[in-house]
């Protein structure tokens, strides 16, 4: 028997893992291909010629949204478990947090 | 006032005979029979009502189905946490459940609750779960005896306000019974023997707080909480296990920086 889970607190909780575990599986993958520059130039340079392509563009949008779950659903969990703080509370700062990175970041977009 | 009391009856009674005699709607019921290592789910049909509880459900088909039917309540008015059951795989009190809220195409589910060992059909075993509760250092020491004089209690004082913020659980096992860390950690303390914990850890009148923190801080403790936060969803109560057994993870932690410190 399995009761129904799918309720947000739940969801955010699997979010967290699997996103942190995916990334744990990057990572090793990340500093092989680093290794490359090193041991074998040329692998590199075809490598990062293959990166080019339009799927590894959107592999690589997988991977900033897996990252940046991960950190803020980390940030939530310290937040729920650390500040003794009134849920409104904790919504109003999350909300300020969220449109602060939606202002920023479209700030630091057009610099780029 | 003395004259709507007529209206009512009546209005009760023609709704009583509309029930015996117009009973096109029937329910199809699916109840767990048997222990939790032999059994399966029997279909029971029972006459639907406008107004039911699947406490109800369960009470008709002990009187007039199956007598064999084993099941647990007793105050029928979510006071006495005794009736919780899975409802559609859900954990509810089921005398606070209208059929209603739960039914999906005239068809119910009702099983013994999860984690817990099942004795037969609807009745699960609670040891381990009051056994938990006290293990969490949750059975009351008073800090004063019958001589002493009443000590006040400011009801507006922080410590206070976290204290009565779970002192309305009913010990029904719904949280426990909703938990996935209890069901993936079998030593692990529980929502419900947790919050009693932090509740005691602010009852200014309980006498051994120093006591609660090692009980709640080893290996079933508080840090195995995951924050998935079912116990809060599914508190009958709306209560908040999560948030307490948070303030003891802050507690916790607090108290092994001052002896790191000290």
């Amino acid at each position: 028997m399995r009761p129904a889970r799918a309720h947000p607190l739940w969801l955010a909780f699997v979010l967290h893992r699997t996103s942190g575990l995916a990334l744990a599986l990057f990572l090793p993958l990340h500093f092989w291909v680093l290794s490359l520059a090193l041991t074998q130039p040329e692998r590199l340079d075809a490598f990062l010629s293959f990166t080019e392509q339009p799927i590894v563009k959107l592999a690589e949008f997988g991977l900033v949204f897996l990252l940046a779950v991960h950190m803020f659903g980390g940030l939530r969990l310290m937040a729920l478990e650390w500040l003794p703080w009134s849920a409104p509370q904790k919504t109003l700062a999350a909300g300020a947090v969220g449109i602060a990175v939606l202002i920023s970041g479209t700030f630091f977009l057009q610099v780029v | 006032m003395l004259a709507s009391i007529p209206v009512r009856l009546w209005e009760h009674a023609a709704g009583w005979e509309a029930g015996l005699t117009q009973d096109t709607t029937v329910l199809e019921v699916s109840v767990w029979r048997g222990t939790a290592l032999d059994g399966a789910y029997e279909l029971f049909e029972v006459p639907a009502h406008e107004n039911q509880t699947i406490l109800d459900v369960v009470s008709w088909i002990q009187q007039y189905a199956d007598a064999s039917l084993t099941y647990r309540f007793a105050c029928r008015v979510g006071m006495c946490g005794s009736c919780a059951m899975m409802v559609n795989d859900q954990p509810r009190w089921t005398c606070r459940t209208h059929v209603k809220k739960v039914l999906k195409d005239r068809r119910v589910r009702i099983g013994p609750l999860r984690n817990l060992p099942v004795i037969k059909d609807l009745a699960v075993d609670m040891d381990r779960f009051f056994d938990k509760w006290v293990a969490a250092g949750g059975a009351h020491v008073p800090s004063a005896g019958r001589g002493d004089p009443i000590p006040a209690v400011d009801p507006e004082e922080s410590a206070r306000v976290k204290a009565s913020a779970g002192i309305e659980c009913i010990n029904c096992s719904i949280c426990y019974a909703a938990c996935d860390t209890v069901a993936g950690n079998p030593d692990y303390l529980g929502p419900a023997a947790l919050q009693r914990a932090w509740t005691l850890l602010n009852d200014a009148k309980h006498d051994a707080r120093a006591q609660i923190l090692d009980a709640v801080s080893g290996t079933g403790g508080c840090h195995n909480c995951h924050s998935m936060g079912s116990c809060t969803v599914f508190c009958p109560n709306d209560l908040d296990p999560m948030s307490a057994i948070a303030g003891l993870k802050r507690e916790t932690a607090r108290g092994f920086f001052r002896r790191r410190g000290g």
